[in-house]
C-alpha cells in the first residue's frame, strides 16, 4: 500500500499558541486513522492545514505523491480530499439536495444524470432523503452534521476527513453512523476521523494518533494507545466534558 | 422507493407560456405602437438588460460594482469610434463593442479583484471615472463636449426613419431576451450552482472544489462585455454622446441598483418587476422634477424596511413561487409523496 498523505515538519502558530508543532506523519492508502486529543489541541487546525484553508508557516504536505502545500483548497478537493466541518457550514439558502449537488458537480466533477445519481445515493445512505427538499438553513444541528458528511461523500473523495460528527447522537444513530463510515471505507476510501466519542471511533479505525499542544504524543494501534497512561489521563479529562 | 429530480413546476410552465405570448405581442409592436411608445419600450428593455446583468454580478457573484457605467460609456464610445474613425457599419460596431468590453474587463478584473467589500465598490467607481476622464481626452470624438453620430452612419443602418426605429426597437427587445435567457441558462448550469453556493458560504464553497476567483472572473467579464454591448445600443438610439452622458453614474448604475433592489436582488424575477416599478414611477412623475427623485428615494426606503429582499423576495418567501425554474426538487422522497405523485 502506498502513502496517500504525508506531512513533513508542518508548523503553524497563532501568536504564542502553536496548533501544529513540526508534525511529521503519513497515512497509507486505504487506512482509517483516528485522531483524539483534548479541546484546543489543534485537531481541527490539522484538518485546516491538510485541506488548505490554513497555510503552514513551514513544512510540506504531500497528497498522492504530489506536493500540495501551495495548492488552494478547491484544487485539493478536486484532487480527492473532502472534509466535514466541526461547525457545520451549509449553503443555507439552498436545499439539502442542492448542497449535495454542489459537491458532486464541483468536487467530483460529475454532470447531469451521474451527478444526480451520486447525490440520491449519498442522501439515501446518510439518511437525509426525507429532508432532500428542505432548505439547509432550516436543519437541526444533527441534520447539519449529517449534511456535512453527505456533501463530503458526494465529492467522491479518496481521503475523507471527518471532524466530530458523532457527538449528540443516540446509541442507535451512532451505530448506524459507524456502519455508514465502515461501508465508505469498504469502497477503498481512506479516512481520518477526529472524534471525542471514542467507542464509535474505535469501531472503525485501525490506527490512532493523539494530539496535544499541536504535537503528536502517541501514534499506533488503538488498543495499545488507549491502554497507555498518558492517554488515559487526557482521555479521562475528555470523559468529563463529553 | 425511487426518486427523481425535477426542476419545472406548473407555475413556471404557465409563466413560460405567458412569457412567450407577451414576447410575440412585443415583437409585433412596430405594427401596433406609436413611435414614442416604441422608444419608451426600447429604453425599458435596455434597462431590464442592465438590471439583469447587475443582478448577476452583485446578487449572485457578490461583486457589488457601482462602476458599471464604465462599460456603458465604453460601449457608446466604441460605437462612435468604430463608425466615425474606422468606418465600421453601426450594426457591426455593436457586437464588436461587446467584445472590446469583455477584453477590457480582463485586466480591470485582475486589478480590482484584489479589493474586498466596500473597497471593491470604490475601486469599480474609480475605474469608471478614469474611463470618463480618458474619453474626454479623445479630441477626435469631441473631447469633453462629445459628438454626434454622423447622418450618413445613421442613414446606412436602415432605409427610412420608421425602419430604423423598428430596428432599434427589435435590437433592444432581442438583447433583453438574450440577456435574460443567458442569465437563466447560467443559473441553471453548474456555474450558477457554484455562484449560489459561494454566495451562501465561501468557506464551504472552496472546500468543495469551487474555484472562487475563476467563477467570479467569468461572471465579471461576461457581464462587462454585455454591458458594453448594451451601451453601444443605448447610444445608437441617443445618436449623441459625451463623457458625462456616457459614464453617468446616476443613469447607468444608481437607477439600475434601484431597480434590482426594489424588485428583489438575487432573483431573476426581481429585475423585471423592478424595471416595471421604476418606469411606472418615472412616467407618472417625470414632470414633477425633483419630486420624482424624492419619490424614488421614499419607495427605496419603504421597500428596504418592509421587504429587504425586494418585492419578489417577499412574494417568494410567502408563496415559494418561482417563475424561472432554477431550483431542484426531489420527487418521491417519502412514501406519502410517492402516493401523491401517483395520483397526480
Ligand atoms: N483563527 C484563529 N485565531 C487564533 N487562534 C485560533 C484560531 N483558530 C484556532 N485557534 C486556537 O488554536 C487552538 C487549536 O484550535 P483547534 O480548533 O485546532 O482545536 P481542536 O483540537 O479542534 O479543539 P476542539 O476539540 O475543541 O475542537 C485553540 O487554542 C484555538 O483557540
Ligand atoms: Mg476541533
Amino acid at each position: 500500500m502506498g502513502e496517500l498523505l504525508k506531512l513533513e515538519a508542518v508548523r503553524r502558530a497563532y501568536g504564542a499558541v502553536v496548533v501544529a508543532d513540526a508534525q511529521s506523519w503519513s497515512l497509507a492508502e486505504g487506512e482509517a486513522l483516528g485522531v483524539i486529543g483534548p479541546n484546543g489541541a489543534g485537531k481541527t487546525s490539522m484538518f485546516n492545514l491538510i485541506t488548505g484553508t490554513l497555510n503552514p508557516q513551514s513544512g510540506r504536505i504531500y497528497f498522492a505523491g504530489q506536493d500540495i502545500t501551495d495548492w488552494p483548497a478547491a484544487r485539493r478537493c478536486r484532487a480527492g480530499m473532502a472534509r466535514s466541518f466541526q461547525v457545520p457550514q451549509p449553503f443555507g439558502g439552498m436545499t439539502v439536495y442542492e448542497n449535495a449537488l454542489v459537491a458532486a458537480t464541483q468536487g467530483a466533477g460529475a454532470r447531469g444524470a451521474r451527478a444526480e445519481a451520486i447525490c440520491l445515493d449519498v442522501l439515501a445512505r446518510t439518511g437525509l432523503m426525507p429532508k432532500a427538499n428542505a432548505r439547509a438553513g432550516s436543519l437541526t444541528l444533527l441534520e447539519r452534521k449529517r449534511l456535512e458528511l453527505a456533501r463530503a461523500l458526494c465529492t467522491q473523495p479518496r481521503l475523507l476527513l471527518l471532524d466530530e460528527i458523532a457527538g449528540g447522537l443516540t446509541d442507535g444513530e451512532c451505530h448506524s453512523l459507524v456502519q455508514t463510515i465502515r461501508d465508505v471505507r469498504a469502497t477503498g476510501v481512506s479516512i481520518i476521523w477526529i472524534e471525542h466519542v471514542v467507542h464509535a471511533l474505535l469501531a472503525v479505525v485501525d490506527r490512532l494518533i493523539v494530539v496535544d499542544f499541536g504535537r503528536l504524543i502517541a501514534d499506533g494501534a488503538p488498543q495499545a494507545i488507549m491502554a497507555s497512561r498518558e492517554v488515559r489521563e487526557i482521555y479521562l479529562g475528555l470523559d468529563a466534558d463529553v | 422507493m425511487s426518486q427523481r429530480v425535477t426542476r419545472s413546476s406548473r407555475l413556471s410552465q404557465g409563466a413560460a407560456v405567458l412569457g412567450l405570448l407577451v414576447l410575440i405581442l412585443l415583437a409585433a409592436a412596430p405594427w401596433w405602437a406609436g413611435r414614442a411608445d416604441m422608444r419608451l419600450m426600447g429604453e425599458i428593455f435596455l434597462y431590464l438588460s442592465l438590471a439583469t446583468l447587475w443582478n448577476l454580478l452583485a446578487g449572485y457573484a457578490g461583486l457589488v460594482s457601482v462602476g458599471q457605467q464604465a462599460y456603458v460609456g465604453l460601449g457608446g464610445y466604441a460605437l462612435f469610434a468604430l463608425t466615425i474613425l474606422a468606418g465600421v457599419p453601426a450594426l457591426w460596431a455593436i457586437p464588436l463593442a461587446g467584445l472590446l468590453g469583455a477584453l477590457v474587463a480582463v485586466p480591470v478584473a485582475a486589478l480590482i479583484f484584489r479589493l474586498r467589500g466596500a473597497y471593491f465598490a470604490i475601486g469599480t467607481w474609480v475605474i469608471a471615472e478614469v474611463f470618463r476622464l480618458g474619453a474626454a481626452q479623445v479630441s477626435a470624438l469631441g473631447g469633453g463636449s462629445g459628438t454626434s453620430l454622423p447622418a450618413d452612419v445613421v442613414r446606412a443602418m436602415a432605409s427610412g426613419r420608421d425602419a430604423r426605429e423598428a430596428l432599434a426597437y427589435w435590437l433592444a427587445l432581442g438583447v433583453a431576451m438574450a440577456v435574460i435567457g443567458l442569465a437563466f441558462a447560467i443559473l441553471r448550469s453548474r456555474l450558477g450552482l457554484a455562484l449560489m453556493a459561494l454566495r451562501d458560504n465561501e468557506l464551504a464553497a472552496r472546500s468543495l472544489g469551487i474555484n472562487i476567483w475563476r467563477t467570479k472572473f467569468i461572471v465579471y467579464v461576461a457581464t462587462a462585455g454585455l454591458t458594453t454591448l448594451i451601451g453601444a445600443l443605448i447610444f445608437v438610439q441617443k445618436l449623441r454622446i459625451s463623457p458625462d452622458a456616457g459614464f453617468s453614474v446616476n443613469d447607468w448604475t444608481a437607477f439600475v441598483i434601484f431597480i434590482v433592489v426594489i424588485g428583489g436582488i438575487g432573483t431573476l424575477e426581481g429585475p423585471i418587476i423592478g424595471t416595471l416599478v421604476f418606469f411606472a414611477l418615472r412616467e407618472t412623475m417625470a414632470d414633477m422634477g425633483s419630486v420624482y427623485l424624492i419619490a424614488l428615494g421614499v419607495v427605496a426606503i419603504v421597500v428596504m424596511l418592509r421587504a429587504p429582499a425586494g418585492i419578489w423576495g417577499l412574494i417568494r418567501a410567502r408563496t415559494g413561487a418561482e417563475l424561472f425554474p432554477i431550483s431542484h426538487r426531489v420527487r418521491g422522497t417519502t412514501t406519502k409523496e410517492t402516493a401523491d405523485g401517483k395520483k397526480a
